[in-house]
């Protein structure tokens, strides 16, 4: 088996989940658990002002998430598939295109 | 409201908490009749229990003081505090789970005990729950008191030790008192319904205590509520089943559908992969209509299931995924394997898996499952399936056909 990053990107900074949004992420991720193909729930990263910081060289920093193409990371969770190509089916069933996201699928490197 | 009182007289008396209950039940039964419900009725009940209570204490106290003078200054006459916060109704019915889950009883006594001391049912619908006689059960149930008493459980401080040791113990009886009302032998709508939902109320008590909150009690409840979803879809209205391909999924209750993928996520948080995970995957593969693979992962959980907790009837659960899978062909032969004709069920299974090709064998499969099965429900809808396969009903579907 490997794992896999699923790294979820958004574009839209003031996004906020409608209850009935949340319930179809929530009923995504019971089906890849039901396949026993989770490994982490990953967590959800704050994108606001306060929450989010970009350290750069040279002790500069900047407010927010890194931004450079206009779309942030909002949260991650891991994944375990035989391939990557699984994973990746795993991935498009994600209700995060519907408000104009993308999924990053990403081998871990496992020593 | 017992298990509160049993926490402060401990599991010997048993019976006065009892009785103190249902006399407060009845006094409400009066009172609010005349007077209508009040604001708070779970205070209203709890004052008049704790009244009743101090009541009990204090004749008591005055009985034992003249019957026997070295017990005055006992501890019957300490003043008792009596706290019905719902911090302690919660601890309370957490500690009476696991004093009533005791492994010196025998599953069946435990599932008896639980309906009684924590659902509150009476022997009849006890006993109409399981088809017996309410002699039968009270004679189980006085076994299974005596037992308790013996064994005389901590109630008052449940400690993690208490906890690890028995709660394997608790999530079986619960799992039991659920299956009891979900495959009840009862026609019964109601009763089915009370066991189920007893059931995932004393569930969602181990969820609420941090210490019972486990991967495993989460996986035992996601299955309880997908379970539950379909409770509406699989009778209809004659009380006779309706098998799974049959039912209106419109009718599955998808706001418990949701509350089970919650529990689900949470149980698989950590390595720990128990039966109740696998069963409860298996459950939200059956409440959900969307996946075309969906019985590829079923088998699959399946033969995870056959490794980790083999029983007779995941066997033959698998045998009906395989057919889905893989065709009826492959599930015959495989089926044939298990030489389990003696069980009801895989006559059952056989007979659906002949149904397309060999109409005779099936018939003859069911014929022997209607003889072995004592439920009713079950007989009459084996009935329908062989009347639905007979030879002259095949002529008139035929018949239908041409015209």
């Amino acid at each position: 088996m490997k794992e896999f990053a699923l790294i979820f990107r958004i574009n839209d900074i003031n996004f906020k989940p409608s209850p009935e949004q949340m319930q179809e992420r929530m009923n995504w991720l019971a089906g890849i658990v039901a396949q026993n193909k989770l490994v982490d729930k990953g967590n959800t990263l704050l994108p606001i002002p306060g929450s989010a910081v970009t350290v750069h060289a040279n002790n500069v920093t900047t407010d927010g998430p890194y931004t450079e193409i206009k779309e942030f990371i909002s949260g991650y969770i891991i994944v375990k598939t035989e391939t990557i190509e699984e994973a990746v089916e795993l991935a498009k069933s994600n209700p995060i295109f519907k408000i104009g996201g993308n999924i990053e699928v990403r081998e871990l490197l496992k020593t | 409201m017992t298990a509160v009182l049993c926490r402060h007289f401990g599991m010997k008396h048993i019976e006065i908490a009892e009785d103190i209950a249902s006399d407060t039940f009845l006094k409400a039964s009066e009172n609010w009749a005349i007077n209508g419900i009040p604001k708070n009725p779970t205070a209203w009940l709890y004052t008049v229990a704790k009244n009743k209570s101090k009541d009990h204490f204090k004749r008591a106290s005055i009985f034992e003081s003249q019957v026997k003078n070295e017990l005055t200054s006992g501890k019957l006459q300490e003043e008792q505090h009596f706290e019905f916060d719902s911090q302690q109704i919660a601890d309370s019915q957490l500690a009476m789970i696991f004093a009533v889950c005791n492994p010196a009883n025998s599953a069946e006594a435990q599932i008896c005990l639980a309906l009684q001391i924590l659902c509150g049912f009476s022997v009849e619908e006890i006993a109409n729950a399981f088809l017996a006689k309410p002699e039968t059960i009270k004679k189980r149930l006085l076994r299974a008191r005596a037992n308790l008493r013996n064994d005389n459980f901590q109630l008052v401080n449940l400690t993690e030790a208490d906890i690890k040791s028995r709660i394997e113990t608790v999530l079986k009886t619960l799992y039991l008192v659920f299956n009891e009302g979900y495959f009840s032998k009862t026609n019964d709508q109601l009763i089915r319904k009370d066991l189920c939902s007893e059931a995932l109320r004393l569930a969602l008590v181990l969820i609420a205590h941090p210490l019972t909150n486990t991967p495993q009690s989460n996986a035992l409840l996601a299955l309880m509520c997908y379970q539950s979803s379909r409770l509406e879809a699989r009778i209809n209205h004659n009380g006779e089943a309706i098998a799974y391909e049959q039912q209106d999924s419109k009718l599955w209750d998808q706001s418990l559908i949701d509350r089970g993928n919650y529990y689900l996520i949470n149980a698989f948080d950590g390595p720990e992969i128990s039966k109740y995970h696998l069963e409860a995957s298996i459950a939200y593969w059956h409440s959900t209509i969307v996946d075309g693979n969906k019985w590829q992962h079923i088998l699959q959980l399946y033969d995870q299931l056959m490794i980790t907790a083999y029983s007779p009837v995941i066997a033959l659960n698998r045998i009906f995924a395989l057919a889905k899978v893989h065709g009826c062909e492959k599930a015959i032969s495989e089926a044939e394997k298990l030489d389990m004709s003696d069980s009801n069920y895989y006559h059952q299974l056989l007979g659906y898996l002949y149904a397309d090709k060999d109409i005779e064998k099936a018939i003859n499969h069911y014929q022997l499952a209607i003889r072995m099965t004592k439920s009713k429900v079950e007989q009459q809808t084996l009935r329908k399936e062989i009347e639905r396969l007979s030879p002259s009903n095949q002529i008139c579907r035929n018949k239908g056909k041409q015209f």
